[in-house]
């Protein structure tokens, strides 16, 4: 059975992905990948990338080391350039703006700081900032960026501290909590610019294992508690399993698969994906 | 202000003359400061707190200090004690002094770089602590400093003007002599300038190979 | 011995200007070196080769040269400097040249994922340089530009060339007034030790305070900043 599948599916996804999608962008798309081109060198990260993300969805993307998952975050934070296609967030260009005849430029720095006010990251390697106190990570990007008074920004700070449970760790440099407390730090700095769209980028791979399942209930309440859009790149299954609405498998730059995690994780269609999973959870 | 072509070539040759006794200079107390670099390094590896102890207390002194001064030590207050130094020794040796302390530090951080585990297995084989300096450590250690003990030549190349401050004849040295016989400083300073970039940029250049093929390796 | 002792003042005196010049310099060579440093590492191409010449001109000739050439050379071009002016600015913008290099080194030791969560909390390139990286290349870059700062001090004994009455340019004139040389050169000596330790003292109490967030134990990256620190210390000015 396996062989038959395997000789069917083989280059299916891949085609049906390819083609461009005619639809016009519907009003309640988040964000919005079309015949997104990225390569770093030789290699191409993402092929023909086309994505949408419904408000309110929490997406998990999935797949091997290295097949360019990560990139689709990067380039929604506007730390990688795509090299062609459009990304729209809340229904405007991100990368482009139009010009007086409505033709797509390339975006000024003006228009990406405007942009990023809709999104917020989480990093693989926590990127506190060593030399602020856990609150000052919180505050000064909410005094600096947002404007925002020093006590309004240390009332939020403390709030959000404490729905990630470290209310008591406030004045502690970042070097001196545990990796899951930093990440979790990490995640109360992001949710404190009030994002629409959060991205999170293996958020417990550099964690030791024990520091692991902190950092994942903190999400896993957060997902089901708000309405922001979340994009996670993880490898964690169960995780993904538990708390996405859609799970996208990626490899090779291209998306393999996606459906709800019910349907990819019980009966995955591509024979990629299964390969996937089997060297995931026998590992 | 105007450039004089007749001037720069009439003072040309002596000043090529006094590059040479620049390079000399340079070339000597740059193997010099080599020596004493490592000898320095070794002295404060001594078992020995009292050697430890006075070797850092002399190379502090002698980085603490300009080399100005030191320069007129040397040549001015020596004397009184029976001891004559051709200018060219010297600046020779002071330079050689001064930057062997630098160069010390250089030595310091390869010797470091020499993996503990080097040191067990040389003790294990039972071999005595001057083999294990000689046959183990140093052939590590000082192959991985040469490009930085190679910024210290050019540094030294850039100093030798100041051996001028003692009257050897060397390239600033000449430069100031025409000078004030002729009372024009353009063309000698400017030439002393140029000199200076064309010894001190084909040297980085050559640092900047020597480096790129120890790091290959 | 009263002969050296009565030319104690005069050594003083010359101090005085030497610890002038020093901090003149100082000044300027920081105010070169911040934003040269920084400049170098700009997204521009014309700007990077700009701050680099400058760089590269400063740190490829010698001081004295620079010195010479503004002494000497600019008042045919009709440019009268006075040799306080001269030699502030000849140390300054020598010393900048490498102060910048340090400068660079340390902002680049900053990992970029400091920039990137700058960048994901939407800072300006101004904040990310000003609230991110700077404060923590700080703490790398402080102790070469402690050991930058001796190497001043020490080449501030240049401008008694061009006739400045600093520490050196004392000694010699007492020197020829009353000899006793060994005796005057070594308290010459002696007086720039103090002077550098100084400086030296007062650069580690600077590094405790910057580096207080440091003190923490989990810190990996600080093996690296202090291993950076030692590459760069004690160039040569």
């Amino acid at each position: 059975m396996t062989i038959l599948k395997t000789t069917t599916l083989q280059s299916d996804p891949v085609e049906r992905q390819a083609v461009p999608d005619p639809t016009p962008m519907k009003a309640s798309d988040m964000v919005r990948f079309r015949q997104v081109n990225k390569r770093f060198g030789e290699t191409v990260v993402l092929r023909d990338l086309d994505l949408d993300v419904a408000p309110a969805e929490k997406v998990a993307v999935i797949g091997p080391s290295g097949s360019g998952k990560t990139t689709i975050l990067r380039l929604l934070m506007t730390l990688e350039q795509p090299d062609s296609g459009t990304i729209e967030v809340d229904g405007e260009h991100l990368w482009h703006k139009a010009n007086k005849r409505g033709e797509l430029i390339p975006a000024d720095e003006k228009h990406l700081r405007t942009m990023r006010t809709h999104l917020g990251m989480v990093f693989q390697h926590f990127n506190l900032f060593p030399h602020m106190s856990v609150l000052r990570n919180i505050i000064e990007p909410l005094v600096r960026v947002r404007g925002m008074s020093r006590e309004e920004a240390a009332t939020r700070g403390r709030t959000l501290l404490d729905m990630v449970g470290l209310a008591e760790k406030e004045c502690a440099y970042p070097g001196r909590l545990s990796g899951g407390q930093q990440q979790r730090v990490a995640i109360a700095r992001a949710l404190a610019m009030e994002p629409k769209v959060m991205l999170f980028d293996e958020v417990t791979s550099a964690l030791d294992p024990e520091l692991v399942g902190e950092v994942l209930s903190v999400l896993r309440e957060l997902a089901q508690q708000t309405d922001m859009t979340m994009i996670f790149v993880t490898h964690e299954m169960r995780f993904a399993r538990e708390v996405a609405d859609r799970v996208v498998m990626f490899d090779q730059g291209q998306i393999v698969e996606q459906g709800p995690p019910c349907e990819i994780f019980k009966d995955p269609t591509s024979p990629r994906t299964r390969a996937f999973l089997k060297a995931v959870l026998e590992h | 202000m105007s450039w004089s072509w007749e001037f720069t070539w009439e003072i040309l040759p002596e000043l090529a003359k006094a590059a040479l006794v620049t390079i000399e200079a340079t070339l000597l107390g740059s193997v010099l400061a080599m020596v004493i670099g490592l000898v320095v390094a070794l002295l404060r590896r001594s078992h020995s707190r009292l050697v430890r102890g006075a070797t850092i207390a002399v190379t502090e002194f002698i980085r603490r200090t300009p080399l100005l001064v030191q320069l007129y030590f040397v040549f001015f207050a020596l004397p009184a004690y029976g001891v004559t130094l051709s200018p060219l020794v010297a600046g020779v040796l002071t330079l050689g002094f001064h930057y062997g302390t630098y160069t010390a530090e250089v030595y310091r951080a390869g010797i470091d770089s020499v993996p503990r585990g080097q040191w067990e297995a040389a003790k294990a084989l039972n071999l005595p602590r001057r083999r294990i300096w000689s046959m183990v450590v140093l052939p590590q250690a000082i192959p991985a400093v040469i490009p930085a003990l190679g910024n210290y030549v050019i540094g030294m190349f850039k100093e030798t003007p100041l051996l001028s401050g003692i009257a050897v004849i060397e390239l600033l040295n000449q430069a100031k002599l025409i000078s004030s016989e002729t009372y024009i400083f353009l063309e000698p300073i400017t030439l002393v300038g140029v000199f200076f970039l064309l010894l001190s940029y084909p040297s980085a250049i050559l640092i900047r190979r020597a480096e790129a093929r120890i790091s290959r390796r | 011995m009263d002969a050296v002792l009565n030319g104690l003042p005069h050594l003083f005196r010359g101090a005085q200007v030497t610890v002038e010049i020093t901090i003149l310099a100082a000044i300027l060579g920081a105010a070169m070196a911040f934003p040269m440093g920084v400049l170098r590492l700009s997204k521009r191409r014309l700007v990077r080769t700009l701050a680099g010449a400058y760089v590269e001109f400063f740190r490829g000739t010698s001081a004295l040269v620079q010195l010479f050439w503004l002494f000497f050379v600019l008042p045919l071009a009709g440019i009268k400097l006075d040799p306080m002016t001269a030699g502030v600015l000849a140390l300054g913008l020598n010393i900048g040249a490498y102060g910048a290099e340090v400068v660079r080194g340390a902002v680049q030791s900053v990992p970029h994922g400091q920039v990137e969560a700058a960048i994901a909390l939407n800072m300006t390139e101004m904040q990310r340089m000003r609230r991110v990286v700077i404060p923590q290349a700080l703490v790398a870059m402080l102790p070469p530009l402690g050991n930058l700062a001796i190497e001043l001090l020490k080449l501030t004994s240049l401008v008694s060339l061009i006739t400045l009455h600093d520490i050196t340019f004392n000694a010699q004139t007492l020197r020829e007034s009353v000899g006793h040389t060994t005796e005057i050169f070594a308290a010459v000596l002696l007086m720039y030790f103090v002077l550098a330790s100084a400086i030296s003292v007062g650069m580690r109490a600077l590094e405790r305070r910057v580096g207080r967030w440091r003190e923490a134990p989990l810190d990996r990256s600080r093996a690296a900043l202090r291993q950076l620190a030692d590459t760069m210390g004690g160039v040569p000015a």
